[in-house]
């Protein structure tokens, strides 16, 4: 060994430093979580799905269509097999309903993960806190590994972790929205309180928002309209995965300090008389 | 077979909400199976008991005045 190469020996190691996410004592290979919602059509939604690189994909629980084609299931198109199924209780305002949709989807037989929904106005779709906090602590208790939807609020997301939210998953903006991240202060506030894993959930846009959700240092982020309502889903979902992974990456790079005067980048010095 | 004749020996039902009539003695496999629904993709609530075992579905005997509920995975967020 020479040594001369020290410094991009060093580099190698950081670019592969391993950089796992685990939640809930469990390893998932994409930190981009997608919903199944919303596609114009199945078989876009699949080659959408799978452009994403995502593992997790999250599922709702309603009643079947007695009157029509029996294929409207969504498993009747994703491979259970090859995704995670994570079942949301989407449509919830109570505890009670929350906690039949959770039991419902447990019953399914694929995991006794639910991701969380307690639904608190019909028409901010924002969160019920305390009712979340409530069916949380009832369905960790039944050995359910819950991942908590939440507003961008720290106090709910301290009192989720101690009802035993395996994640918490505070929104970006509005559920379907598009806005992007409203508070950065708020994820990062809540990212570096709590010891589970945050999860952004909700009103990413586009890519540049799924990158600056990520550069907060979050666990990751899960999308849904973003992709399905882009003109292209496919390519949409192929510039999340970009953007989730550059994201991470920026956030474990560390930014350079902000200043708000110009620093030259060439040498001051050795300039012509 | 679902059917509404031979009103002597049918159950009324409520399926999802519909009322529906099967004969009696029919169990939750059964109507399934009428439906042309796979037990493996559905959850079945009965009267706000989700039948968890899905290898006893066919040795439940449905009553009368049953209120089911027929729940799958739809795409969602």
């Amino acid at each position: 060994m020479t040594g001369t190469l020290a410094p991009h020996d060093t580099r190698a190691q950081h670019d592969t430093a391993p950089d796992p996410c685990i939640i809930g004592g469990r390893h998932f290979a994409s930190r981009l979580m997608v919903g199944t919602g919303k596609y114009r059509s199945n078989a876009e939604m699949v080659a959408a799905i799978t452009a994403s690189g995502a593992e997790v994909v999250t599922v709702a629980v309603r009643r079947v269509d007695l009157d029509r084609t029996k294929d409207e299931g969504v498993l009747y198109h994703l491979d259970p097999a090859r995704f995670f199924l994570l079942a949301n209780t989407a449509g919830c305002y109570t505890v009670d309903d929350t906690l039949r949709y959770a039991r419902l989807a447990r019953a399914a037989g694929f995991n006794e993960w639910v991701k969380l929904e307690v639904i608190g106005d019909q028409e901010s779709l924002l969160p019920d806190a305390h009712g979340t906090v409530e069916a949380t602590r009832i369905l960790a208790r039944e050995g359910f590994k819950v991942m908590a939807y939440t507003n961008d609020d720290l106090i709910a997301a301290l009192r989720l972790e101690d009802a035993g939210a395996v994640a918490v998953m505070p929104l970006a903006s509005p559920i379907g929205s598009g806005l992007g991240m409203l508070n950065p202060y708020a994820i990062r506030t809540i990212k570096h309180r709590l010891s589970v894993p945050i999860i952004v959930d909700a009103g990413v846009g586009t890519a540049s928002d799924a990158c600056i959700v990520m550069e907060q240092g979050v666990d990751g982020i899960l999308m849904n309209t973003a992709l399905a309502q882009a003109a292209d889903p496919v390519r949409m979902a192929r510039a999340m995965r970009l953007a989730v992974d550059a994201g991470r990456d920026a956030y474990l790079a560390g930014r350079m300090p902000r200043r708000e005067v110009a620093v030259p980048s060439s040498p001051t010095t050795g300039l012509l008389a | 077979m679902i059917s509404q004749a031979s009103a002597d020996a049918t159950l009324a039902l409520t399926v999802n909400g519909d009322a529906r009539a099967v004969a009696a003695g029919t169990t939750v496999g059964a109507l399934l199976a009428a439906l042309s629904l796979d037990p493996r993709l559905v959850v079945v609530e009965r009267n706000r008991e989700i039948l968890r075992d899905r290898d006893a579905l066919d040795r439940i005997v449905l009553d009368d005045g049953d209120v089911l509920e027929i729940v799958h995975f739809v795409g969602g967020g």
